[in-house]
C-alpha cells in the first residue's frame, strides 16, 4: 500500500515490470522488494530445504526471503536480492526453488516431513550403499533442495574489472561514512566513497529524525552533492566493498547496469580492486531477528525495514501492523507508521520497562509465540507474562532483536570481533586490518550523533598518519538516543523457530547439533549448515551462536564466532573473470604468415598461445592424412616451407657469453666457430632435460639462441635466473627477439636452388655448408640465414625482420610450389622429424635425462654445467631406465598411438608387466609404415627385440619390433646434401 | 626482383576512437633495446646523450620526447625509440634491433586513464605516474610497457604477435568507458 506523500521514489514517473509473469505497478526508485509491497504481493518466494512461503524481510543486501531470478535466456541472474534490483521498464523477474509454481509448490510437502529432516539428516540417512549418492541421492536433493540456477548457456553479457587507486577509502555512506568522505574532501585527500545502495545515506533515508536542522534524507543529498562537487572525492554508488586484503587492497562489486532497461554498451557488473592508503569501515549494522514458532511467514519483517519501505519508498508493508521488539529502537517503526496514519495493532515488548505508545498499545513483558497464516500473516499469538495467550490480527510483523554491527571486512585478515556486553553484540577490534579504522554503527556505536562524530575521527586520524591537515569539523546537530535493550534471541515453546532463514535452520536444529556433540561453533555451522546461504549468515550468525552458547552452557564470548571470510556480498564468478571468458582466457599470438595460412585453408592449432597450420588440404584431398603425407613427400622429393618463427629466439651479448653457454648447455659453446651453429641440451637443476635447441654464433660476443615454442619463457627466465643468481660475475646481457624475426624453414633437396633465387649473394655448400650461419640479403632485406635442419633434409632457415614476415612467406610458398614442393604444416612437420628420430617436449617432458634420450655423450666431461652432478645420482643411468628407441609394427595391426604402454611379447598388459610407453607416433609415406618414439625399459640393448605396444584406452594391440630411432638416413649424408 | 612487402603490426585494425579516447598506432620506428655492459653505465649514458640527447634512464623513467625517447624496459635495460643507434653505442652495450618485436599504440583522450584502469594494474594517474614515468607491468594478460607522454596520452608497447589481442582488450576497455559516459 503507497502513503501519500512519503519516500524519495519519483512519482512522476511510473513504470511497470513484472514478476512470475504478472505485471506490477512502480515508481522509478523503487526496489522490486518495495513495489511487491506496494502492491501487497506477499509471497516472494520458497525457502531452500522445506519449500516454505516466504515474503520481503528485510530492506538491505543482507535480505534473507526475496531471492528472485532476474532476465530470461542465456544471462539470466539468479539469486538477486529483490531488495537491491532496482525496477525499470520492461524488468521480468521470477520466483525461484518452486515448481509447479510459487503458490503450489509441489516439494512443499518436504515442510510436512520436516521431522525427519532435522540437521544432519543427510548424514545419518544417505550412507549406503556408497554408489548411490553420486547417481540418486545427491541428483535427488540438488533438485529438492536449491535456490535459483543459472542458464547452462555461455553468458552473453559482458562485465568489466578495474583498478582505482586512492588515499583514503569510505567503506559505506551512511552518517559516519559520508561525514568521514566529507572531512577528508575538504581536507582535499583523494577519496573514494562506496555505498552498496543506489542513493548515499544510509539509515538516514529510512529513518524520520533530523540531521543538522533539516531532514535526515535531506542533509544526506546535501553532503553528496558538495561531495559531488569536490574532484579529489570519487562517489561510487551500488558499489559494494566485499573484501579486505593485503596492503590496504579492498575488492569491491559494482553494480553498473543491473538497474538499466537500456544498458547501452554498459558492463553489467564490475569488480574493482580499490588501493588505498587508509580506509574506514562504515558499513553500519544489521537488525536482528528474533526466533519464535513460524517467525518466517510472509509479513515478518525486520522493523527497520519496515521503515525503509516506509519512510523511503512510501510504501507500507501492511494495513495493520505489529512491532515485536526487545529495545527501544523498534518503537520508531510504530511511531512513524502512525504519523503517515497506517494502523500499528500494538507493539510487543519484552521489557516489563517499556516506554509508552503514542496512538497505540504497548504489551509490555509479553513475546510473541506463534503465527498464522500460509501464504502471508494473518495473526500472531503473544504469551503476557503471567503465562496467558492472547491473538492479535494482524498482516504484518516488524520485529527488532537489536543490531549487530557488521563487523565483517575487520575480520577478513583473520581478525576475531569481541563480545560487547551493552549492545549485546560483537564489535571490531582496533587494527585487524591495517590501517583500517572503523566508525559509526559497525562500531557498535549506534546514534546518529555518535555516528558522524566518529566519522569525523576516523578521517582527521586517517589523514594526520598521512600527513595531511584537516579544518577542525562541527558536528552536525543529531539525535543521540541512548540504544536500551534486554538480550532476546529465541522465545521458549513448541515447533519450529527459524534462525537462518536462507538455509532454514531452526533453533531446534542448533540445539540437536549441541546435542549430538557438535559444540564448536564451526561444528555446528557445518553440521546445520547454519551461515552457509547467499546472506553467509549476515541474520543468524550471532542469534545462532547465542543459542549454541546456551544449550551448551558457555557464555556468548567463550562460543565465538564462526570465521568472517570475503566476499560481504554474493560476487559473480563472470565479474571476477572479467575478460577472461572464452577466447579471452589468454591472449592469442599469430606469425606473420597467420593471414596466408588461415587464406589456404590451413587449420591453425595452439601450440601455447600461438596459432600454427595443421596443414595445407589441396584441392581434392579428403583427409589430413592425405595433406600431411603429400607435404613430407615435398619436403623429401622436392622443397617445403613452414613458419617457424614461434620457436623462442634469445640475444645474447657481452664477453663472457661463451662461458656462460657452456655453463648453462651440457655441451661446449664458447669452442664453436663464428659462423656457425651448434645443437645445445640444457639440464635443469635436477638433472632432467629442460629444453633443447640450436645457438648460432653470429660473432665474436653475440650468439642467438633458439629455444622450443613451449620453453621460450621458462628458458629465458631459466637463464635470468642463472646469470642473477648462480654467475653474476659474467658480462653478459640477454634479451628475447623471438618476436623481432620471422623465420620460416625451407627444407628439401631443391631448398638451396630456392634460395638461391631470393639471395644477393648465392651459396653453395662450400661457402653453406651444414650449421653454418650469418647475415644474408633476401630480395633486398637484411636478415639471417641458418643451415640447419630438423626434418632431416638439406635444410635452411631464414629469418628476416616481422614486417616482412607475411611477405616472404608468400614469396617462399610460391616459389616452392613452383618446384613442386609447397608449404606445411605441424602434421607434416611432426612426421618428418619422427622418421629423422628428432626429439620434442614429447620426449624431453620432464622426466628424462639426457641417458634416457642416448644423448649421455653431449655432457661434456670437460666442463661442468648446470644439472650435471644431479644427472649422475644412481639410479638415472643404466639398463633400468626406459631408454628411447624406435618402434615399427610388424603384425596385422599396424596402427601406433601415443601414449599406450609397452609390454614384453606374450606378457599379460598389466600395470606391473609395464615396460614402457611410446611418446610419439606418425605414418610416415617416406618408409610407408607408421613409426613411433617411446621409452622402453633398456630399450638400446633391445633393438630387433619384438614387443607388444597396447593402448588400453583404444582399445588397440599392436606387435612392434624395437629399432634406432633414427629411421631415414642415420648417416646424415641428406642434410650435408 | 619482388620487393618485400612491409606490414605493421596492427594492419587493419587501427585506428579506432570511442568517447573520445582514441587508439592508434605507431608505426614502423626504429627500437633498439640497450643493456650497458658490466661497469658501463655511466659511459653508456654520456653516449646516449651524446648522439641521442638524453640520458640513461633510470627507474621506471623516460627520458628524451616524442621522435627520440628512451625508455626504461627492464633491469638494466632500456629501449631507445626513434633514431637509428649510433655505432658508439654498442662499445658500451648490448644493442639490439627489436624494430619488428613491439607494437606501440597510442591511447589519448581525456578518458585514457579511465580505459587503462579497467586493465592495468597500476597507479596511472597524473598524480602518481607523471609524464616521463613508465612502468613494465601487464596489460589484462600481456606483459606491456606503458609511458605516460603527455596528459591524457599514454604509449603502449606489447609483444607484436599480441596486437590483436591488445586491441581487442583495450578498444573493449574503450567501450565501457564511453557505455558509461554516453547520455
Amino acid at each position: 500500500m503507497r502513503i501519500n506523500g512519503k519516500g524519495l521514489v519519483d512519482r512522476s514517473t511510473p513504470l511497470t515490470f513484472t514478476f512470475d509473469g504478472h505485471s506490477v505497478d512502480a515508481y522509478a526508485g523503487d526496489t522490486v522488494a518495495s513495489a511487491l509491497l506496494a502492491a501487497e504481493v506477499k509471497l516472494v518466494a520458497r525457502s531452500f530445504k522445506y519449500h516454505r512461503p516466504r515474503g520481503v524481510m528485510g530492506a538491505g543486501s543482507e535480505e534473507a526471503g526475496a531471492l528472485i531470478t532476474v532476465g530470461n535466456g542465456a544471462g539470466q541472474d539468479p539469486n538477486v536480492r529483490a531488495t537491491m534490483q532496482e525496477v525499470y521498464s520492461g524488468l521480468e523477474t521470477r520466483s525461484q526453488n518452486r515448481w509447479p509454481s510459487l503458490n503450489f509448490d509441489v516439494l512443499s510437502l518436504n515442510d510436512l516431513a520436516s521431522p525427519f529432516l532435522s540437521a544432519g539428516f543427510y548424514y545419518k540417512t544417505f550412507m549406503w550403499p556408497k554408489a548411490f549418492w553420486e547417481k540418486l541421492y545427491e541428483p535427488v536433493i540438488r533438485r529438492a533442495a536449491g535456490i535459483g540456477g543459472l542458464s547452462g548457456e555461455h553468458n552473453p553479457d559482458s562485465y568489466e574489472k578495474a583498478y582505482a587507486f586512492c588515499d583514503f577509502l569510505v567503506i559505506g555512506a551512511g552518517s559516519a561514512g559520508l561525514m568521514a568522505a566529507l572531512t577528508a574532501g575538504r581536507a582535499g585527500a583523494d577519496v573514494i566513497l562506496c555505498d552498496e545502495d543506489s542513493i548515499m545515506g544510509g539509515r538516514l533515508n529510512g529513518e524520520t529524525y533530523d540531521v543538522g536542522g533539516a531532514t535526515g534524507q535531506d542533509w544526506a543529498a546535501s553532503t553528496v552533492a558538495e561531495l559531488a562537487s569536490m574532484d579529489n572525492v570519487r562517489l561510487m554508488t551500488r558499489t559494494t566493498v566485499t573484501g579486505a586484503y593485503d596492503q590496504g587492497t579492498f575488492g569491491a562489486l559494482e553494480r553498473v547496469s543491473h538497474h538499466l532497461e537500456d544498458r547501452g554498451g554498459r558492463p553489467v557488473e564490475c569488480f574493482w580492486r580499490i588501493a588505498a592508503k587508509r580506509s574506514v569501515l562504515a558499513a553500519g549494522s544489521i537488525e536482528r531477528p528474533v526466533a519464535f514458532r513460524n517467525n518466517d511467514r510472509p509479513g515478518i519483517m525486520t522493523a527497520s525495514a519496515v521503515r525503509t519501505y516506509l519512510n523511503r519508498y512510501g510504501v507500507a508493508p501492511g494495513k495493520a501492523v505489529t512491532v515485536f521488539a526487545n529495545n527501544d529502537d523498534a518503537h520508531r517503526t510504530a511511531r512513524d507508521l502512525v504519523e503517515a496514519g497506517v494502523h500499528v495493532a500494538g507493539v510487543i515488548d519484552t521489557r516489563r520497562d517499556a516506554p509508552d505508545g503514542d496512538g497505540y498499545e504497548v504489551y509490555k513483558g509479553a513475546e510473541i509465540c506463534n503465527s498464522e497464516g500460509r501464504k502471508a500473516l494473518e495473526a500472531v499469538t503473544f504469551r503476557y507474562p503471567d503465562g496467558r495467550e492472547d491473538k492479535l490480527q494482524t498482516d504484518c510483523l516488524a520485529m527488532s532483536g537489536g543490531w549487530n554491527p557488521s563487523v565483517h571486512m575487520t575480520c577478513h585478515m583473520n581478525g576475531r570481533p569481541v563480545w560487547n556486553e551493552g549492545i549485546q553484540s560483537f564489535v571490531p577490534v582496533d587494527g585487524t586490518v591495517p590501517g583500517m579504522l572503523t566508525a559509526g554503527a559497525c562500531n557498535g556505536v549506534f546514534s546518529t550523533h555518535g555516528a558522524l562524530t566518529q566519522g569525523i575521527a576516523a578521517a582527521q586520524e586517517a589523514l594526520s598518519d598521512l600527513g595531511v591537515k584537516t579544518a577542525k569539523a562541527d558536528v552536525p546537530k543529531a539525535e543521540d538516543a541512548p540504544y536500551r535493550l534486554k538480550p532476546l534471541w529465541a522465545v521458549e515453546g513448541k515447533g519450529r523457530a527459524w534462525l537462518d532463514f536462507q538455509n532454514d535452520v531452526t533453533v531446534k536444529d542448533v540445539k540437536l547439533a549441541a546435542a549430538e556433540n557438535f559444540r564448536s561453533v564451526e561444528h555446528m555451522k557445518r553440521y546445520t549448515t547454519q551461515g552457509m546461504a547467499p546472506d553467509q549468515g549476515k541474520n543468524s550468525n550471532v542469534a545462532a551462536l547465542a543459542v549454541l552458547a546456551d544449550a551448551t552452557g558457555r557464555g556468548i564470548p567463550e562460543t565465538g564466532t564462526t570465521t568472517f571470510r570475503p566476499p560481504y556480498v554474493p560476487v559473480s564468478i563472470a565479474a571476477m573473470g572479467a575478460g577472461s571468458q572464452g577466447i579471452g582466457f589468454a591472449p592469442q599470438r599469430f606469425t606473420t604468415s597467420h593471414k596466408a595460412s588461415v587464406e589456404a585453408g590451413a587449420p591453425m592449432v595452439e601450440v601455447g598461445m600461438w596459432y600454427r597450420p595443421s596443414f595445407f588440404p589441396a584441392p581434392g584431398e579428403k583427409t589430413w592424412r592425405q595433406s600431411c603425407d603429400r607435404e613430407v613427400n615435398n619436403v623429401r622429393n622436392a622443397v617445403g616451407v613452414c613458419d617457424v618463427s614461434t620457436l623462442g629466439k634469445i640475444d645474447l651479448q657481452g664477453p663472457d657469453v661463451g662461458e656462460f653457454l657452456d655453463f648453462v648447455y651440457t655441451n661446449m659453446f664458447s669452442t664453436l666457430k663464428v659462423g656457425r651453429t651448434r645443437y645445445g641440451l640444457m639440464l635443469r637443476e635436477d638433472g632432467t632435460v629442460m629444453d633443447d635447441g640450436t645457438t648460432a654464433r653470429m660473432g665474436e660476443n653475440h650468439y642467438v639462441m633458439t629455444t622450443t615454442t613451449a620453453a621460450a619463457g621458462p628458458v629465458m627466465r631459466h637463464l635470468e635466473y642463472v646469470h642473477q643468481c648462480l654467475r653474476p660475475d659474467l658480462d653478459v646481457s640477454m634479451i628475447s627477439v623471438t618476436e623481432q624475426w620471422a623465420q620460416f624453414a625451407v627444407a628439401g633437396p631443391k631448398s638451396r636452388e630456392l634460395l638461391n633465387g631470393l639471395l644477393a649473394e648465392e651459396i653453395n655448400s662450400d661457402s653453406w655448408p651444414f650449421m653454418a650461419c650469418g647475415e644474408a640479403l633476401i630480395q633486398g632485406v637484411k636478415g639471417r640465414l641458418f643451415r640447419i635442419s630438423f626434418s632431416g633434409e638439406h635444410a635452411y632457415e631464414v629469418a628476416v625482420p616481422s614486417r616482412y614476415g607475411d611477405s616472404l612467406f608468400r614469396l617462399l610458398v610460391s616459389r616452392a610450389e613452383s618446384m613442386g614442393g609447397g608449404a606445411y604444416g605441424m602434421e607434416a612437420l611432426n612426421v618428418l622429424r619422427i622418421e629423422k628420430g628428432h626429439i620434442t617436449h614429447s620426449e624431453i617432458h620432464g622426466r628424462t635425462n639426457a641417458f634416457d634420450i642416448g644423448f649421455a655423450r653431449m655432457v661434456s666431461a670437460k666442463k661442468d654445467c648446470i644439472g650435471k652432478t644431479m644427472s649422475e645420482r644412481p639410479g638415472l643411468v643404466g639398463d633400468t631406465r626406459e631408454q628411447l628407441v624406435g618402434l615399427k609394427p610388424i603384425g596385422v595391426v599396424k596402427q601406433l598411438t601415443a601414449g599406450a604402454h609397452l609390454f614384453e611379447k606374450g606378457a599379460d598388459p598389466v600395470r606391473v608387466n609395464e615396460q614402457g610407453y611410446t611418446t610419439s607416433v606418425g605414418f610416415s609415406p617416406t618408409l610407408e609404415t607408421y613409426l613411433g618414439l617411446g621409452f622402453l625399459r633398456n630399450g638400446r640393448a633391445r633393438h630387433g627385440e619384438e614387443i607388444q605396444m597396447v593402448d588400453h584406452l583404444r582399445g588397440i594391440t599392436t606387435q612392434c619390433v624395437v629399432c634406432d630411432p633414427v629411421f631415414i638416413d642415420p648417416e646424415g649424408g641428406r642434410v650435408r646434401g | 626482383m619482388v620487393d618485400l612487402m612491409a606490414k605493421s603490426p596492427c594492419d587493419g585494425l587501427l585506428p579506432v576512437e570511442h568517447g573520445g579516447v582514441s587508439l592508434s598506432e605507431i608505426d614502423m620506428t626504429v627500437l633498439t633495446s640497450v643493456s650497458p655492459y658490466k661497469g658501463q653505465d655511466k659511459a653508456l649514458s654520456a653516449a646516449l646523450k651524446e648522439a641521442h640527447g638524453m640520458a640513461f634512464p633510470g627507474i621506471n623513467r623516460a627520458t628524451g620526447k616524442e621522435g627520440a625517447r628512451a625508455i626504461w624496459f627492464g633491469q638494466g635495460q632500456a629501449m631507445l625509440i626513434g633514431p637509428d643507434p649510433a655505432s658508439s653505442l654498442c662499445v658500451h652495450a648490448a644493442v639490439t634491433d627489436q624494430s619488428d618485436a613491439w607494437v606501440l599504440v597510442r591511447l589519448e583522450g581525456g578518458r585514457a586513464e579511465d580505459v587503462l584502469a579497467r586493465l592495468v594494474p597500476v597507479d596511472l594517474r597524473q598524480a602518481a605516474f607523471k609524464r616521463g614515468h613508465t612502468a613494465r607491468t601487464q596489460l589484462q594478460h600481456m606483459m606491456i610497457s606503458v609511458t605516460r607522454t603527455g596528459d591524457s596520452s599514454f604509449l603502449i608497447m606489447a609483444f607484436r604477435s599480441m596486437a590483436k589481442t591488445l586491441v581487442h582488450d583495450l578498444e573493449t576497455a574503450m567501450r565501457g568507458v564511453a557505455a558509461r559516459h554516453a547520455g
